[in-house]
């Protein structure tokens, strides 16, 4: 069984998720995340020795032939940019360097 | 001919393409119940009166010119988490303001080419994310048989669009109980078709091996004449399927003599409202007394389904909802001075996401982080194939199993916005149908002694909805 979910760690998963949180919403999710955490740990005392997981319940290759189709166009792409420069065809964001 | 919102949307398109009823009466009449009904409900986030008037008035024009179509100048409602060319759409979340989609969802274009009319975008949890529709950016759904209580979710707006009379018939998402439970609540028939039965292109996608459009309505016919609509392959969604659509309308009057319903007493034994238990054995000896045969079933790992259900949900919305960034659309927050790529993205989603979504993709992204894995998400992945194991074994022995659709009736708005598992418990009989793919439908079974409504749900075979639809409309009092 893994150990409590920290505050430290809360702030690490927020991290990842790209998210901002605030320092009530770190508390709030430390203690919320790890009563649902602590409530799914049932599932971990079940044998699932040799069962295959179901990640998708139709487990078949889906194919296709490799065509050329349409694609939106630029304009509708950029049509809800927040900021975007058309003229270039490109999506603006902040300075990355 | 005024209409009346009572009129079924069958009869509604057969005697708008004979001439006896006007499309944009039609139109008019659903509108202005809108406009009486809306304010104290709450079901829409968007009502798109002009461009649904033109609609109608087109269809009356072109009236008489070609055959039928099945759902000719009908008025529809779909969750505002389909897309809607040039109509706003925003899944009841602030990340999403201000988004104009370049193209509709599948569903939209097979109902307009059926003849429907898209009257509006209803309120839902934000991202489908919920099970109250309080979790949204546009205000809380309330429920039209009783105002303090919710509609259920996350399909509210949907279900209480329908339940109010402002359309005859809508269109949810079902991702772990999303149309049936709101069904449940407001006294209608919702459907959950099987995974792949319905495309899901332009759905915005919550959990994409769970998630499943389907329709909700006040007659197990009117939803069959939806779903007959919105179902078959879409060369657009990879995950859609090829199988045969049936003629759901030709099965919907053949009973339920000789049905084999099974039912696992010892999961719906636990904490069921006494109402709803009562609710659920009247409608089985109702159907023992149309000719069906009640058969005990097991499924031993169904009080597991929902662990399984939200770490498996979570995880899926944890990637799904990275694509929510500030840079291609919708909300991104103000660039405060210093600020680089990385924090505006990180504020935008902090700004731009509701406390429960923030809640599922903290949950995801933890299940699937390096270290626990294994421990959370594969082993949720390998109780799923349990069970649906189980319901394999049921169907030898069953053609469909019945629950309740809910523990409860409607609960009160803000009874269980504080605690999150509370709130995930109101879907322990839904989410297995998600799991496993299968086909479900909730159907009205009476009321509370508070006179609110009740559902019951049954689950089938793969790609079995007629006999679902054929065993909820054997329900229904004539």
């Amino acid at each position: 069984m893994p150990t409590a979910l920290t505050r430290a760690d809360v702030a690490r998963i927020a991290e990842l998720a790209r998210l901002d949180l605030t320092p009530e919403e770190l508390d709030l999710f430390t203690r919320q995340l790890g009563d649902i955490l602590g409530y799914v740990e049932q599932i971990r005392d079940l044998d699932t020795t040799g069962v295959a997981p179901t990640s998708h319940v139709l487990n078949r290759p889906v194919e296709r032939p490799d065509l050329v189709v349409t694609p939106l166009s630029r304009p509708d792409a950029l049509a809800n940019a927040p900021d975007a420069a058309p003229e270039a065809g490109l999506f603006k964001v902040p300075r990355v360097l | 001919m005024a209409a009346s919102p009572v009129q079924t949307a069958r009869r509604m398109a057969v005697d708008i393409a004979t001439g006896a009823q006007s499309a944009a009466e039609i139109c008019r009449a659903f509108l202005e119940r809108i406009h009486v009904e809306e304010p104290r409900i709450g079901a829409f986030n968007l009502v798109a009166d002009e461009r649904a008037l033109a609609r109608a008035r087109a269809i009356d024009a072109e009236r008489g010119r070609g055959p039928g179509l099945p759902l000719l100048g009908v008025p529809i409602a779909v969750k505002d988490n389909m897309c809607t060319a040039g109509v706003p759409t925003t899944a009841s979340s602030r990340i999403l303001r201000g988004f104009v989609p370049p193209y509709s969802a599948t569903v939209v274009e097979r109902l307009e080419s059926a003849g429907a009319i898209v009257i509006g975008k209803t309120n839902m949890d934000e991202f489908a994310m919920g099970s109250s529709t309080e979790n949204s950016a546009h205000g809380t759904t309330r429920n039209p048989r009783d105002l303090t209580r919710t509609p259920g979710g996350s399909s509210g707006g949907s279900a209480a669009a329908v339940a109010a009379g402002m359309v005859p018939v809508s269109l949810g998402s079902d991702t772990g109980g999303s149309i049936r439970q709101p069904a449940a609540f407001c006294g209608l028939v919702g459907v959950k078709p099987t995974y792949g039965r319905v495309s899901r292109y332009g759905l915005l996608a919550f959990a994409s091996s769970l998630d499943q459009i389907g329709p909700l309505a006040h007659t197990a016919e009117d939803a069959a004449l939806v779903l007959q609509v919105i179902a078959g392959h879409d060369p657009r969604d990879a995950t859609s399927s090829s199988e045969t659509v049936p003629d759901y309308l030709a099965a919907i009057d053949r009973g339920v003599a000789g049905l084999r319903i099974g039912v696992p007493r010892a999961f719906v034994g636990n904490g069921v409202d006494r109402d709803v238990q009562q609710a659920f054995d009247d409608a089985l000896a109702r159907w023992e007394g149309a000719g069906a045969r009640i058969v005990d079933v097991a499924l031993p790992h169904a009080g597991h389904a929902i662990p399984v259900y939200y770490l498996v949900a979570t995880a899926e919305a944890s990637s799904n909802l990275a694509r929510y960034d500030g840079v291609r659309y919708g909300h991104r927050a103000v660039s405060r001075q210093g600020d680089g790529l990385q924090q505006m993205y990180d504020r935008t989603r902090d700004e731009g996401f509701g406390a429960e979504v923030k809640r599922r993709i903290m949950l995801g992204t933890y299940v699937l982080s390096a270290g626990y894995y294994d421990a959370y998400y594969l082993k949720a992945q390998q109780v799923r194939t349990l069970l649906r194991q189980d319901y394999e074994q049921a169907f030898d022995q069953c053609d469909v199993v019945a629950m309740p659709t809910t523990p409860t009736p409607a609960f009160k708005l803000g009874e269980k916005t504080d605690d999150p598992i509370q709130m995930y418990l109101s879907d322990v009989f839904t989410v297995g149908a998600n799991l496993t793919g299968l086909p479900a439908i909730s159907a009205p079974a009476g009321l509370s002694a508070d006179s609110l409504p009740i559902g019951i749900q049954l689950t089938g075979r793969m790609f079995d909805e007629a006999t679902l639809l054929a065993a909820a409309r054997s329900l229904e009092v004539d």
